[in-house]
């Protein structure tokens, strides 16, 4: 692509964004916490959830998120609202706008009402993503269709991606793209049966990580291409690779999300010394984080700073990619790479450089990424 | 939506491209290029996947690990890309995906649902997600490019469409398998497209309405 024609295409600015976790309701809330030092990761003895006690990081049970008398919305939905209305707030725009577009990530939405509902067919209508975007469509008065992305643990960042894509083509002028994931039985259960779940508080890139925790949480980030928010933090790049290697194991050698960092930087005219530092997905399973480490390398960013926020928020599955990529813009504004919590000694073959205390920085760059079962690979660029 | 021809990357002034493959399977029968390739009237969906995996008798033992929609999925992209140049024309990161249906991974949820909470297992419960088909179809083919699941309530072609045009004019993909695997028990569809931007004997222009007119089996 030549310059002129590079021009052509709007910039993707960041108008405002909401975190509601465990560690607080507006990112504002969020950053102080984590700045604080706060994690919300702690072992949990729910019966509702796990026979076997276990570590993740929970909302109250009687968290009700936004108050909803007439019982019509989901645990996940009530959650997701709070979210979206907030970040709404922040930025000040109109969802009824023909030109915004409502973009829905999750994992596993509302799976849990298997659980708590009885089964009849109506149900399975109930549980249906499009059926929790369209209350939640209704309820802002978004005026377009929802898009739904249901792509495993990548799903926040390609939420991101396909909102930048949209504005990039002129299809829409704003995105609201919110990720949201709540935790059951069922999550849980299956983590268990993958022996994915750790022990202990989780410890990526750590020789000792054992496990993942899970978490609960909601992230929701305005995208605009209107030339007003040019002075905001920009999307200035993402891109998605497939490991074509196995379902549920990482790539052999990373090569497939080196190539989706590799591509984002050169799509965000990006060189490596750009980058100022990585939110990692950073899971502290065995696996993710040997296969991070590698792609990370391949793409030249060894020597990054890099963190993984999963000690502080579990890992929030749809969510994640929004959750970290927030706490990573603040990082940005505020002049601070925040540390991975116990990280103690290297423990994956090709060394990353993860930062273990508060760091301050002057960069104006950082990159996301992220992979999730099927073998799927995600990376975002955020800068100016 | 707003007419923003302007905002277009004029680089890619919207290129020809092209449906030059399709399959679809519903309601028992079998389709390739419009042409009925096989039918299996009256069976269970089960039984289905298994004649049409014995028919194409690909010596591939992981198909009958994989749940309903991974089958049902994997065996439209073994039939679709049959005869095709794909693998040989393009390199893995140049071919990506976009697929859609309505029930996400819900057939598979429940049955993971209805397990013993103490002997769960992870073959299930790595099918509890939409995109596994996704990965499956490019393990067998060796696919490393961009791709997405979404969920819709029904088959939007014209979205599909505007997804799969965007990242072939951008050139973030030479070749795009697009289209809808849905399964909820015994109801079922499959409609799975390749896209290229060289036309050959038997392709049509890509559009939404081409899509839906295959979706629906009306082509020709």
């Amino acid at each position: 692509m030549d310059s002129f024609t590079k021009n052509k295409i709007p910039d993707v600015y960041v108008v405002a964004d909401n975190i509601t976790s465990p560690l607080g309701k507006t990112t504002y809330q969020n950053f102080a916490a984590l700045k604080a030092g706060e994690t919300t990761v702690k072992l949990h003895n729910n019966q509702s959830l796990s026979f076997e006690p276990f570590f993740a990081s929970l909302f109250n049970d009687n968290e009700l998120f936004y108050p909803d008398k007439e019982a019509k919305y989901s645990r996940f939905e009530r959650l997701l609202i709070a979210s979206v209305d907030d970040a709404i707030k922040q930025g000040g725009i109109d969802p009824f706008d023909p030109k915004t577009v409502f973009i829905l990530s999750t994992t596993k939405g509302n799976v849990g009402l298997l659980e708590t509902e009885d089964e009849h067919p109506e149900l399975y209508e109930r549980v249906s993503l499009s059926a929790s975007a369209r209350l939640i469509a209704a309820h802002f008065g978004f005026v377009n269709e929802p898009i739904i992305i249901s792509n495993a643990c990548i799903s926040g960042v390609v939420g991101i991606i396909t909102g930048m894509r949209l504005l990039r083509a002129g299809e829409y002028e704003t995105a609201v793209v919110a990720g949201a994931d709540v935790i059951s039985r069922f999550i849980v259960s299956g983590f268990q049966s993958f022996q994915a779940l750790s022990n202990d508080v989780c410890k990526p890139f750590d020789i000792n990580r054992n496990g993942l925790n899970l978490g609960e949480g909601a992230g929701t980030i305005i995208l605009s291409s209107n030339q007003k928010y040019s002075s905001n933090v920009k999307v200035l790049a993402g891109s998605v690779s497939n490991d074509a290697n196995h379902i549920s194991a990482p790539s052999r050698t990373g090569a497939e999300l080196a190539h989706a960092i590799s591509k984002t930087l050169y799509d965000a005219g990006k060189s490596t010394s750009d980058i100022g530092f990585i939110s990692a997905h950073g899971t502290a399973t065995s696996y993710n984080d040997e296969m991070e480490a590698a792609a990370i390398t391949i793409a030249g960013l060894q020597q990054v700073p890099l963190n993984s926020l999963k000690p502080n928020y579990g890992h929030t599955l749809g969510a994640a990619g929004l959750i970290e990529s927030i706490v990573s813009i603040q990082s940005l504004k505020q002049g601070l790479i925040l540390r991975t919590h116990h990280y103690e000694e290297n423990g994956v073959t090709n060394e990353v450089n993860v930062c273990v205390t508060p760091t301050p920085t002057t960069t104006d760059t950082f990159l996301k990424t992220a992979s999730g079962f099927g073998g799927c690979n995600a990376a975002v660029i955020f800068g100016k | 939506m707003i007419d923003t021809f302007e905002n277009l990357n004029t680089n890619a002034l919207p290129e020809d491209k092209f449906i030059t493959g399709s399959c679809t399977i519903s309601n028992g029968v079998v389709r390739k290029d419009g042409q009925t390739v096989l039918e299996k009237p009256g069976c269970t969906l089960s039984e289905l996947l298994l004649s049409v995996y014995q028919s194409l008798d690909p010596g591939y033992p992981k198909f009958h690990k994989m749940d309903n929609l991974s089958k049902l999925g994997w065996l439209a992209a073994e039939i679709l890309l049959q005869d095709t140049l794909v693998k040989e024309r393009y390199k893995a990161e140049e071919v990506g995906l976009v697929l859609a249906n309505a029930n996400s991974s819900l057939d598979n949820d429940l049955k993971f649902h209805r397990s013993d909470i103490e002997v769960r297992s992870p073959s299930v419960f790595v099918y509890t997600l939409p995109n596994i088909v996704i990965g499956e179809i490019c393990i067998r083919h060796g696919f490393k490019g961009e791709h997405c699941f979404f969920i819709q309530n029904e088959f939007d072609a014209a979205f599909i469409y505007r997804q799969v045009n965007y990242l072939m004019d951008q050139d973030i993909l030479e070749a795009c398998i697009c289209g809808w695997v849905d399964v909820l028990g015994e109801e079922y569809k499959a409609a799975l497209y390749l896209i290229e931007k060289k036309n050959n004997d038997k392709s049509i222009v890509f559009s939404a309405e081409n899509l839906n007119n295959i979706f629906n089996n009306n082509r020709d």
